[in-house]
């Protein structure tokens, strides 16, 4: 991970602190080292990450070494994008999709009175 | 096209639409010619190999490649030659007349001298219901991708063809017992597939049987299978349930301007990859219902790339 990573890295140990409880909508990126398609998407969540700084948090979640937030909610199949707002999942995509796509979900999250 | 403004589109000698082995070997041939060919990579860059593990039967590696591995060596193989491989994927065409228009991302005019088709061919499913609505809760048509989630659990697999014994053999590093459901009292797989599954401890094959169903509320909790000659059906309990019953291949933007098969394939003049279209090409599972391997795919690249070639010159 590059310095200027924007993303934030999840854990089971933190997930709650930094997706449920976030006073901003979250993007979570379910992803494995063994995904083809997550490497796809990688650069695009960098790219949103960055965009989106101050208006909502994108995070990853390796599901390898996480197993437990992945139970939680139902993943069976990555890559899976998880949009929270205000704790809640609102909003899936399983698999990959294109940069407009997610643009366009977290602009609609991000501009939604809390 | 509406609302698209082409007047100051950027021009290409040669587009090439999709990136698995049939672009990607088009790709190096156009840019070894140095007709400088614009790459757009689709929604599955790598294409179909991106989701397979061991590709044991590609020449040139006698003791296996990963898929993955195999499709970057292709691309940094383009790149090295000068292609350049772009992002995005084309949404609409026009090729009604040259140059070719086309759209990317629904937004992104390119103009272009050829094309070259590569779009390759995606997992279809069942159509049920009940299949859509648990995707990726249970319901996959990857093995390679989502195996893992399915850990000392039953999965089922349903298909009968090469990628469902690939995927059905890749599940039991995980699963507790795979099931592999097929229609018919056959496999169309390659022998030493068969050979495998059917061998396989953890492996149940079920003959002519089919799904009617998929079962559960949030996740998957089971099947309804049926014998499709008693036509009973029954519930088979199971957690993953993976679809390998084919592909159809990726042609519905080129609907109004290519003749197309029954199917949807791509029609090519014999020993050629020119479609009806002058001035565009098609290549690999775009094109091809019968061979559909990495390797015929890559020859069928190259031969659209000498194809475009040689027309572009007769052009001048």
């Amino acid at each position: 991970m590059s310095q200027d990573a924007k993303y934030v890295t999840l854990s089971d140990a933190n997930f709650v602190s930094e997706v449920l409880e976030s006073d901003k909508p979250v993007l979570v990126d379910f992803w494995a080292v063994w995904c083809g398609p997550c490497r796809i998407i990688a650069p695009i969540i960098e790219e949103l990450a960055v965009e989106f700084e101050g208006k909502a948090k994108i995070a990853k979640l390796d599901v390898d070494h996480n197993p437990q937030s992945a139970m939680q909610f139902g993943v069976r199949s990555i890559p899976t994008l998880l949009f929270f707002k205000d704790g809640q999942v609102v909003d899936q995509l399983i698999g990959t999709a294109p940069k407009k796509v997610l643009a366009a979900k977290l602009e609609n999250l991000a501009g939604q009175p809390a | 096209m509406e609302g698209i403004d082409f007047s100051a589109a950027e021009h290409r000698r040669v587009t090439i639409v999709g990136t698995g082995p049939a672009g990607l070997t088009a790709a190096i041939y156009s840019a070894r010619a140095n007709l400088e060919p614009l790459v757009i990579q689709g929604p599955e860059p790598g294409g179909q190999l991106i989701t397979t593990t061991d590709v044991e039967n590609y020449p040139g590696f006698p003791d296996g490649i990963m898929g993955p591995e195999m499709m970057q060596k292709f691309e940094q193989q383009a790149d090295r030659f000068g292609a350049e491989l772009r992002w995005g994927t084309v949404t609409s065409v026009d090729l009604s007349e040259r140059p070719f228009k086309l759209v990317v991302d629904e937004e992104t005019p390119v103009v272009s001298d050829v094309v070259i088709i590569s779009t390759g061919a995606s997992a279809q499913y069942l159509g049920l219901e009940n299949e859509g609505r648990l995707l990726g809760h249970g319901v996959s048509a990857c093995a390679t991708c989502d195996g893992a989630f399915f850990r000392e659990m039953k999965v089922a697999i349903v298909g009968g063809g090469d990628t469902a014994m690939e995927e059905a053999l890749f599940l039991t590093r995980f699963a507790s017992k795979v099931y592999v459901i097929h229609r018919r009292d056959e496999f169309r797989a390659s022998k030493i597939m068969q050979q495998r599954v059917i061998e396989h401890d953890k492996i149940e094959v079920l003959w002519n049987t089919t799904v009617t169903d998929v079962l559960g509320d949030t996740l998957v909790e089971g099947l309804v299978i049926k014998d499709v000659n008693s036509g009973d059906e029954k519930e088979l309990a199971v957690e993953g349930f993976f679809v390998a019953i084919g592909h159809k291949p990726n042609t519905e933007i080129f609907a109004d301007y290519l003749k197309r098969d029954e199917t949807g394939y791509i029609k090519t003049q014999a020993d050629s990859t020119y479609t009806n279209v002058e001035g565009v090409f098609a290549c690999g599972d775009a094109q091809d219902h019968i061979y559909r391997q990495a390797i015929t795919a890559a020859g069928t690249g190259c031969m659209a790339a000498i194809d475009a070639e040689r027309w572009l010159a007769d052009q001048e």
